[in-house]
């Protein structure tokens, strides 16, 4: 498999723009989004910063409405404008802002650059083409390869996700697949390009476990090979702990928590990222209360003042009903936005 | 691609309103299609172009004082003008203003009825085969084909030469007559369309969940399936009320819909077509008129299918 | 205690699949084949298995939402396929449902007074006339919703809130068995704890029997007393909580089992994880003799031939029964265990990371 993929990589030469300095592949900086709708303004996110760097897993964790797929959605520069508004920040991959620069130039990036896998592949994939002929057409479309070169790819690179009887299989329609060869068709599609950057939304939410953990472990194998950076966005705190680097909490749309996999699941600097591991079903409990978060999560058109997780926080005083917390380090690598954050993590 | 990304962004921005509930005031989908209503202006054209015609249907002497069928043969084709009839006079000398104005009640009556009895027959036809399936569906979908496959004008022609009119047939048997033969060919579309939206509520959860309370099918269908399923067929029969009025008139027009004495917009379209080239006044009243209540309750449904599309929201 | 309220005896439910011109039968989704188990009273048994297992199907047997091919459910001494008009409608009291989806399992058009008060229409002797608005508030108010949403719209609510309303509705007529068709799975994690904990109060007060059907194995963990596991129609293992997670001896348990991610990085390397080949096979056509035989490692001829039953089966402790011709047990890591000698893997496994309070390990998960 490892000479197989090496001989392949050399065929895709590195046309690439794109430098990668120190290993720096993407930078997030004070990133907001808005939607306009009818009934007001849902303040999607509000001041997201990360960094990603070369072969580097960073999961981001949220909840529903939490901004973890629209922050994906803005990345990657697919997100419906209007309703979306972009009021403010930078998203530099490589150095160059994504946001400023002229559309026919960012489409370019799409694919070679930073692509993405989708929760839901059924939809994602175009029912009345063969699956072969949609991954070609990255070829023919991106590097202008003729018909039967790019499908020959395509038969490699179905071959490299682990699809069984690949050859004969090109030819067949999405429907004539399950849901977890579909996932891994649209694998195939995203990194036919070889792109440095490759966000995952969900991409095991709709299998079943067994599957899922098949479609995780391919993932993982094809980050390592290629030393993609990956962006993984999910609710599943199971998945993070078996793949992620790096973890960003978020709530309301801002990250509240920042830190190596390892140290946030040890010990956790934000009352929310505290109370979502606690949350988890455990064997000690068994027969207890679960130690659910109370309340809900908060309507984006009306985010509390101050700290917009206060109202279900049992850390909250004054201060966090009034004044925002800011994503501060509290010790070595380890970023949290809560007034408390010291208590959290020694408490 | 961009599909995907579309139903994610509404996940996520449509998971947000619900997070929690500020307004006290109860917001039913009925209401919140009415909000959305009461800011569309074509809404309001249209509301305001139906209630003068329906207004000229039911109280004609508010917009004249002539009689329609006083016809004074001196002055036939007399040009319209602002102090003599507006509308100038037709061939046989009728106020053609105070014809167009009485003729909007024969419309407006074929209209509503044949409206209503499309959607009694179409809906509670489509809510059987869609509700109970089999044998039943197999039945009602083969009788909507059959029916689907004649022409309306086709039908038309030959139902109104079995029971034709003559001078003596009262006015409303007249109007009942084309109002018949509209419902019968006019059905199968809302049967059909009830009986997809029906196939579409009937999976949901809440229905089961009656179904496992022990509720009766009646039940089911009338609390549950029905308010449900209406939206649809309520968009189409108001576009469709347009259309009827427009079929109306062809009928007419071709001498087998309305006849006179009895006046109607058709009628009077039918009888320009004599003096076109003298008289096109006798044409351009009546056809005017025809064309704003068609078009003004096909906005209406198109509005109404606006505010209650919610992924036009 | 131990006096069943619900037996299901050889529950078998096919579907037909029609083909061709003339809509004839060309073939059957077996979707459940052959499932018997009891429901005692007071306790929760959970229902695990993939998409295509029949889960979703079982449930909807045991409320006679569908009729089944054959078979037979007992449900405290009657037989409930065999009940019609007056008596089912009595019978469906005590079995109630609650849905997964909190978004259709409410009608849009109707306030939630309406809905959690439809049961009491159906059933008008239940609770007079004059007391049902009462009776819907303190449902509501049980169910930990502010009583006076009582004219709300269901779309007013969010997910969580929607399934509380869901259960209301199961438990107005005061049921004896509550079936949970993955209850908790369309909601967020924060929103599933507070969810599981008020099934888990309402079981306490009111002494309610659940079915608690769901693909997510902790949360079944968490509030089952016995679980089962269906693959592909059958049921492949049946038994106590802490058999089935503990010492499992089905090849299909113990995959599944170690399949599931667990929310503890320090774990990564060191579990032993059986990724199974291939998919589920299609339930319209499946594999001969054991149905688990395509993807399992232990499959030998006999697998491929001979149906294997649901038996007692030695799992090293004791017995329990499982549906494998070579059932033994096999070690499994537990779901989430923060006893000492984790803490000890865990220090190896993380030699030289940063490791600044290495006395704090664990403590994230430990304390509640």
């Amino acid at each position: 498999m490892t000479t197989d993929t090496q001989t392949r990589k050399s065929e895709t030469p590195a046309t690439s723009q794109y430098k990668p300095v120190d290993g720096l592949l993407l930078e997030v900086e004070d990133l907001r989004v808005e939607f306009h709708t009818e009934d007001g303004v849902a303040k999607a996110i509000n001041g997201v910063n990360f960094d990603l760097h070369e072969g580097e897993t960073l999961a981001i964790l949220g909840e529903s409405g939490s901004g973890k797929s629209v922050t994906a959605q803005a990345i990657m520069g697919i997100l419906d404008m209007p309703p979306a508004v972009i009021p403010g920040g930078q998203i530099r991959y490589c150095g160059q802002d994504l946001l400023t620069m002229p559309e026919e130039q960012r489409r370019k990036t799409r694919g070679p650059e930073i692509s993405m896998v989708f929760q839901d592949a059924l939809s994602s994939l175009n029912p009345v083409f063969p699956v072969g002929w949609q991954i070609a057409e990255m070829f023919r479309k991106h590097r202008g390869m003729n018909k039967s070169d790019s499908l020959e790819r395509a038969v490699k690179l179905m071959q490299r996700v682990q699809i069984p009887a690949a050859k004969e299989r090109v030819k067949a329609y999405p429907h004539q697949f399950s849901g977890g060869m579909r996932q891994r068709i649209m694998i195939a599609m995203a990194i036919a390009l070889d792109p440095a950057v490759l966000i995952a939304d969900e991409p095991t939410t709709a299998l079943d476990v067994t599957v899922q953990a098949q479609i995780m472990s391919l993932l993982q194998e094809l980050q390592e090979e290629r030393q993609m950076g990956l962006i993984l966005i999910t609710h599943d705190l199971g998945v993070v702990a078996d793949v992620a680097d790096k973890i960003a909490v978020m709530y309301a749309g801002r990250i509240v928590e920042r830190a190596d996999v390892f140290d946030l699941y040890r010990q956790p600097a934000h009352p929310y990222t505290k109370g979502l591991l606690e949350s988890i079903p455990r064997l000690d409990q068994k027969g207890q209360q679960l130690a659910a978060i109370g309340g809900l999560p908060p309507n984006l058109m009306r985010i509390p003042a101050g700290c917009a997780f206060n109202p279900r926080c049992r850390y909250a005083q004054d201060i966090c009903r009034e004044e925002r917390p800011e994503l501060l380090t509290v010790a070595p690598g380890r970023e949290s936005a809560c007034h408390f954050a010291e208590e959290v993590l020694h408490g | 691609m961009t599909e995907a990304s579309t139903i994610a962004v509404s996940a996520e921005t449509g998971a947000a309103p619900g997070g929690d509930v500020q307004q006290d005031k109860p917001r039913s989908l009925a209401s919140d299609a009415w909000r959305q209503l009461k800011k569309n202006p074509i809404f309001w054209v249209s509301v305001i172009l139906i209630a003068l015609f329906v207004l000229m249907a039911v109280v004609p002497q508010l917009f004249t004082s002539t009689d329609p069928n006083e016809a004074i043969l001196q002055q036939a084709r007399e040009r319209p003008s602002l102090d003599g009839p507006w509308f100038g006079r037709d061939i046989q000398g009728y106020d053609i203003y105070a014809r167009t104005i009485h003729g909007a009640r024969a419309s407006i009556l074929v209209g509503v009825f044949a409206t209503l009895s499309t959607l009694i027959i179409g809906t509670a036809l489509g809510i059987i085969a869609g509700f109970y399936g089999g044998w039943i569906d197999a039945i009602v979908s083969r009788l909507t084909d059959i029916f689907f496959a004649i022409p309306l004008l086709l039908g038309g022609i030959l139902f109104m030469s079995v029971m034709p009119n003559d001078q003596n047939t009262p006015y409303l048997v007249v109007v009942g007559k084309v109002v018949v033969v509209l419902a019968i060919f006019g059905w199968p579309g809302i049967a059909r369309l009830m009986r997809s939206s029906v196939l579409q509520v009937k999976p949901n959860d809440y229905v089961q969940a009656a179904r496992a309370l022990g509720a009766s099918p009646w039940r089911i269908i009338r609390s549950h399936v029905l308010p449900n399923a209406m939206a649809p067929v309520i968009v189409v029969s108001t576009i469709n009320l347009g259309v009827y009025i427009a079929v109306e008139a062809t009928l007419s027009f071709l001498g087998i819909g309305l006849t006179p004495p009895a006046v109607s917009w058709g009628v009077a379209i039918s009888d320009a077509l004599v003096g076109i080239r003298t008289t096109p006044h006798m044409l351009l009243f009546p056809s005017l008129f025809l064309s704003l209540a068609v078009l003004a309750f096909i906005m209406l449904g198109d509005a109404i299918r606006d505010a209650f599309d919610p992924k036009s929201r | 205690m131990a006096e069943p309220i619900l037996t299901a005896t050889d529950l078998v439910k096919h579907y037909p699949i029609k083909g061709g011109v003339l809509r004839r039968t060309v073939g059957h989704v077996k979707a459940v084949d052959g499932v018997s188990f009891e429901l005692l009273k007071g306790e929760t048994l959970g229902i695990v298995g993939e998409s295509g297992c029949g889960k979703s199907t079982l449930g909807r047997l045991l409320m006679r939402l569908e009729e089944p091919t054959s078979g037979s459910v007992v449900f405290d001494g009657i037989d409930m396929y065999s009940q019609r008009g007056r008596a089912m409608r009595k019978l469906r009291r005590d079995i109630q449902i609650v849905f997964q989806d909190p978004y259709t399992s409410l009608n849009p058009r109707k306030t939630v007074g309406d809905i959690i008060g439809e049961p009491f229409d159906i059933h008008p002797d239940v609770v007079p006339k004059n007391g049902r608005r009462k009776a819907v508030q303190d449902l509501l108010d049980m169910v930990g919703l502010n009583p006076e949403h009582i004219n709300r719209y269901p779309h007013q609510f969010s997910g969580g809130q929607r399934q509380r309303i869901g259960i209301a509705r199961g438990i107005a007529l005061n049921p004896k068995v509550l079936i949970c068709d993955e209850p908790v799975s369309a909601l967020d994690v924060s929103v599933q704890a507070q969810v599981v904990n008020l099934m888990e109060k309402l079981q306490d007060e009111l002494g309610l029997s659940y079915i608690f059907i769901a693909h997510d194995l902790s949360v079944v963990r968490h509030i089952s007393d016995r679980v089962g596991v269906m693959y592909l129609g059958k049921m492949a293992e049946l038994g106590e909580e802490d058999e089935i997670y503990g010492r499992p001896t089905h090849p299909y348990t113990q995959a599944l089992l170690s399949a599931v991610p667990v929310p503890d990085p320090t774990l990564r390397d060191k579990k032993e994880q059986i990724v199974l080949k291939g998919d589920v096979p299609s339930p319209a056509n499946p594999p001969s003799g054991c149905r688990f035989h395509t993807r399992c490692w232990k499959a030998q001829d006999k697998c491929k031939t001979d149906v294997p039953l649901l038996e007692l089966r030695p799992d090293g402790v004791g017995e329990h029964p499982s549906a494998c011709h070579f059932a033994s047990p096999r070690e499994v890591i537990e779901t989430v265990d923060v006893s000492d000698q984790e803490v000890v893997f865990k220090a190896e496994v993380r030699d030289q990371a940063s490791f600044e309070q290495p006395q704090r390990v664990g403590e994230g998960t430990q304390e509640s």
